[in-house]
């Protein structure tokens, strides 16, 4: 194939171009910088850009990961340590669950069609509507009265699962659509039962589906607050709960607290990276192809 | 004759799990929520001891300055952000819709406001409007204008709120419009372009009329998520000053926990989700019509031949 030609713009347009990338990652990298300095930097009238980048926010948060005595600690504070656990554990828990069921519900509702997809996509469409803040009262109640789970990281990783199945089966049913019904046909000619063509042929076919639906699903479940902070004790709240926690108090340490923010926000961009592809497929598949 | 029986079974043993979850998970607490709107409920309580008042809730709601106010403060948002991200995500689709190198990185940069969490982007601007800290007013500062009292005015806290919410969705109405555009058939464009249409006469009656489904569906989407947000608020403003910033996600959740009122606040996410539901429905009835007059038009094309 011939080497792909690009049109020549005029400069203005270049200079669009760059004002916009400012704009739209200026204040991650702001955050960046922020959570690199010392609280006498950020205080100080002068500018921004001159200062020794120092990781002491980082090791204030993370004190008891530290392997090593960090000497400007004199006290650690462990809630961001744990939260991150936490956070970790309900958000990966929950995707793996998520895809698992969700892989399941879509290949059934597209090859045993006992169900029509437009019933599907509308209820999708329904249970994205739902805002979790309408969840909220519900989940608090039930969760605490009847299952008794209220305070566990089980009863944060259920309404996360449920939340995000109703996406995740409609993104992966556009994808099984396309799978051939034809190799399905063969692998059962030569013996597969049910499941083992399901895991066998489909599955590794519709990875690009999957890695999607995992990131969405991921995302939701890492960034959540509203339920979390609901549902959560002191021990299984997540970071964005501790957050939130330490901003209401009266004198914010924004050093630290930049720097809990940039970890919180650090697998989502470095998904961003990775698979941008994937997700600009999932964001645009629902609307686009309708 | 077993076989036969597993393969009859097999579609419900796939589907079973998920129908569980989502049963237990979110369809019965919607129905619990609807029950609750009705009873006099404060969380000390099991939902059996609960007075039963009726309507109490929906017709003191109504009653209620307070409520009302973040109802109108929910919907001026929602209209607002989302007149100005359709405006601006457009334009830039329609402007950067051309053939240069490192497209897709600036996707990729774009995107990453919205995938980060909703409580660090409430953050960071939390840290930008910083009355002393913060860059805009000392930029502001540097070069001799008054600082601007942004989270701590009624009217500034909206605008700045309204800010950080184009900032963290415009890309999103942009990809969408971006994807839609390079969907568009060429011969259209061509035909445009031989007939000697100028760019704007091009964008006008061709390229929007054409892009006008996905653009209404990318519409009711953002529309229906303007509705959901609460975090980058709650960070921000905590929906002060006043009630000036107050959606009503925010007021359903300081209902549940600091005033303790959970039959209320039920009866707020009643409210809500009945707009939510109108605006759901309208998006598909138009789905529906639009497919509708396709296949309409490919009927009579066909006949035509």
């Amino acid at each position: 194939m011939a080497a792909k030609t690009y049109d020549r713009q005029n400069p203005a347009f270049y200079a669009l171009l760059v004002a916009l990338v400012v704009m739209a990652v200026g204040p991650i990298v702001m955050m960046l910088t922020t959570s690199l300095k010392l609280n006498v930097d950020i205080m100080s009238d002068s500018s921004s850009l001159l200062f020794m980048p120092t990781l002491r926010n980082y090791e204030t948060a993370l004190c008891d990961f530290l392997w090593y005595e960090a000497d400007h600690i004199t006290f650690c504070d462990k809630t961001f340590g744990r939260a991150l656990v936490n956070s970790l554990i309900s958000a990966l828990v929950s995707t793996v669950l998520t895809l698992v069921m969700g892989c399941m519900a879509a290949y059934a509702l597209v090859r045993f069609r006992f169900m029509g997809r437009d019933t599907v996509s509308l209820s999708t469409l329904a249970m994205r509507m739902v805002p979790p803040a309408v969840l909220l009262v519900p989940v608090f109640g039930i969760w605490t009265f009847q299952f008794g789970i209220d305070g566990t990281r089980a009863g944060i990783i259920l309404v996360y699962v449920a939340m995000n199945l109703p996406f995740v089966i409609w993104i992966l049913q556009s994808f099984i659509v396309q799978v051939p019904i034809q190799l399905e046909e063969a692998a059962r000619m030569d013996g597969a039962g049910p499941f083992q063509v399901f895991f066998l042929v489909v599955l590794p076919l519709i990875k690009p589906g999957l890695a999607a639906a995992a990131i969405f699903t991921f995302r939701v479940a890492w960034n959540e607050f509203l339920l979390a902070n609901a549902l959560a004790d002191r021990n299984s709240r997540t970071v964005p709960v501790t957050i939130v926690n330490s901003i209401t108090e009266f004198d914010i340490d924004w050093g630290v607290i930049m720097a809990t923010g940039m970890l919180l926000a650090v697998p989502p961009i470095i998904f961003t990276f990775v698979a941008s592809r994937q997700i600009i497929t999932g964001m645009t598949a629902g609307a686009v192809k309708g | 004759m077993q076989i036969a029986n597993a393969n009859r079974l097999t579609p419900y043993l796939f589907l079973a799990p998920a129908a569980v979850i989502m049963a237990v998970a979110l369809l019965y607490p919607i129905g619990y929520m609807i029950y609750a709107s009705f009873l006099d409920w404060n969380p000390s309580q099991r939902i059996g001891e609960a007075e039963f008042v009726g309507l109490r809730n929906y017709i003191g709601l109504l009653n209620d300055a307070a409520f009302l106010e973040s109802f109108w403060v929910t919907i001026k948002f929602a209209a607002v952000v989302v007149t100005i991200e359709m405006v601006l995500g457009v334009g830039l689709a329609l402007l950067l819709d051309r053939n240069i190198r490192g497209m897709s990185a600036l996707r990729t940069l774009f995107i990453l406001p919205m995938m980060i969490a909703p409580i660090v982007v409430g953050l960071m601007w939390r840290y930008m409007y910083h009355p002393s800290v913060g860059i805009f007013n000392k930029t502001l500062k540097s070069l001799g204008f008054d600082p601007i009292p942004w989270l701590s005015d009624g009217n500034w806290a909206f605008a700045s709120v309204v800010i950080a919410d184009v900032w963290q969705w415009t890309p999103f109405i942009f990809i969408l419009s971006l994807a839609a555009l390079q969907s568009l058939p060429q011969s259209a464009m061509e035909a445009a372009r031989i007939d000697g249409a100028t760019g704007w006469q091009q964008i006008v009656y061709i390229k929007l009329p054409l892009m006008m489904p996905v653009l209404i569906v990318t519409l009711l989407l953002r529309l229906i998520d303007a509705f959901k947000v609460l975090e980058v608020i709650l960070v921000l403003t905590n929906g002060g000053p006043g009630l000036s910033t107050e959606i009503l996600s925010l007021r359903i959740s300081r209902t549940a926990s600091e005033f303790r009122e959970l039959g209320e606040a039920a009866a707020m996410s009643n409210y809500l989700l009945i707009l939510l539901v109108i605006l759901t429905f309208a998006m598909f009835a138009y789905n529906k019509a639009v497919e509708a007059r396709t296949a309409r038009l490919r009927k009579a094309a066909e006949e035509d031949l």
